[in-house]
């Protein structure tokens, strides 16, 4: 075999490898695998899971400020129109004992909480903010969680956008409903009048837009999560 | 015919060779979904093509979630085939063969002198070469610092002192991008030198044989110089 033959033959292995490669990512067979994968992976994420891991920027880390990034689903911002709506009160409803709605008022009467963390997107791009707010862990001790409740289902007036959290990750100490954002009350584009953040989730599982925080005793997907993004988006 | 390659061997090879090839096509894929390293609010120093997407045809995956579903699984499978490798060559011996020794430095020298025609004769060879060496050796260094630097942004937060360790998320981030760039610029010298100086050595990463008469030292090969057999049978010719 001459050197022309060894180069294009090897030249032809790599393509036909390549082209193998790419007919594999949509076959059923490959999705069954890459499911399976999902459920393995989020046991050893779960197990990874510690209240004591903590995130918090580094020092040199500038806030984001004006350049944090936000999204919605809905075609323009999503405002809570208290004419049309009614007043604005977070629900906090399911597997509890003592089901309650929450006035902004309300939640400043919790132990409140500031943290300066990252927030990451599972696009890779990651923005310090600082979040002040209250924990879902002292709402959770306020409205009593049932001993069913395995996971929490975060809701938003933003189109129906929602996302749920194995309760362990919800119960987090920097899992906060936020309603201030550096030092603001949330402005419209990050989620008005009250959202989750949580450093421990990617971007997509903190709800912006709160209106419901419901205790469940299984999963209820989520927006993206049903659109083929893994459900337990863990940090 | 020698036996060169045992069969663990040449087995973790390829599925290395598959696994790492898919690795890069979803890892370029997920990168794409921004493809810079800057924080929000921030400029960043040292990559000279920040916010600039990676062609679609070097991904894999075809989008940001099924490309991390295919990350996210084939990581476990060439983690696991690495293992299976090191501990192979760990308890069989061959890591003798690839570690740098006393030695290494001027023997690559000459190596380099021939190739550049400076000498004449290929330098005495064993089993690999001092470049080979190096190659084969660094490759699997890479790979523990690309787990490392994968596991620090894949979980940030619970993972958090492997990330600090990186210098944080983003400089993580950029080492992991960074150690993908290296492992394909050693995977293409490989392939390279492969086709261009030793062909004969594909035989030995398939059926495991190889004809130590056609070995590179037997041809007096360089790159693209001495291909064919006929030159193993007069060896005498530039000495």
């Amino acid at each position: 075999m001459d050197r022309r033959r060894f180069l294009s033959t090897g030249g032809f292995s790599l393509t036909a490898a390549f082209l193998a490669a790419c007919s594999v990512d949509r076959s059923p067979r490959a999705q069954r695998l890459l499911d399976l994968a999902e459920r393995k992976n989020e046991g050893i994420e779960r197990s990874l899971f510690h209240h004591s891991a903590m995130n918090s920027a580094r020092s040199g880390a500038k806030i984001a400020g004006t350049a944090f990034p936000s999204y919605f689903i809905s075609k323009t911002v999503p405002v809570w129109d208290e004419k049309v709506r009614g007043p604005w009160a977070l629900e906090v409803s399911g597997a509890v004992n003592n089901p309650v709605k929450l006035t902004l008022d309300d939640l400043r009467k919790l132990p409140f909480r500031s943290q300066r963390v990252d927030h990451f997107c599972v696009e890779g791009w990651n923005a310090v903010a600082v979040w002040q707010g209250v924990r879902l862990s002292d709402i959770a001790r306020v409205v009593g969680v049932k001993p069913d409740a395995a996971y929490v289902d975060f809701q938003s007036f933003d189109d129906g956008y929602h996302e749920s959290w194995d309760m362990d990750s919800a119960m987090h100490p920097q899992t906060l409903i936020v309603f201030a954002m550096d030092g603001h009350l949330l402005g419209m584009a990050h989620g008005a009048p009250a959202r989750v953040h949580s450093p421990v989730k990617l971007g997509y599982k903190n709800t912006k837009y709160l209106t419901k925080v419901v205790f469940l005793p299984k999963r209820n997907g989520g927006y993206w999560s049903d659109q083929g993004y893994e459900w337990y988006g863990g940090t | 015919m020698t036996g060169r390659h045992h069969w663990i061997v040449r087995v973790t090879h390829w599925v290395n060779a598959i696994a790492l090839t898919l690795m890069v096509g979803s890892g370029l894929r997920i990168f794409n979904a921004y493809p810079a390293f800057a924080r929000r609010g921030e400029q960043f120093c040292c990559y000279p093509f920040e916010h600039k997407a990676i062609p679609d045809y070097l991904t894999f995956g075809g989008w940001l979630g099924g490309a991390r579903h295919w990350h996210f699984a084939l990581m476990w499978i060439l983690v696991l085939n690495g293992l299976v490798y090191l501990t192979f060559i760990y308890l069989h011996g061959e890591w003798r063969d690839l570690v740098p020794r006393r030695g290494d430095a001027r023997y690559a020298l000459a190596m380099l002198k021939f190739y550049l025609f400076v000498s004449k004769t290929h330098p005495k060879q064993g089993k690999h070469n001092a470049m080979q060496k190096v190659t084969y050796f660094a490759l699997p260094v890479l790979a523990i610092v690309q787990v490392l630097t994968g596991l620090a942004i894949w979980k940030p937060v619970q993972l958090g002192w492997i990330t600090a360790l990186f210098g944080g998320f983003v400089w993580a981030r950029y080492w992991h991008f960074m150690t993908m760039v290296g492992l394909i610029a050693l995977s293409f010298a490989h392939v390279f030198m492969v086709f261009a100086v030793d062909p004969y050595s594909m035989q030995s990463m398939v059926t495991g044989g190889y004809r130590e008469d056609l070995s590179p030292e037997a041809r007096n090969a360089r790159p693209f110089y001495h291909l064919l057999p006929r030159w193993a049978h007069r060896p005498t010719q530039e000495k």
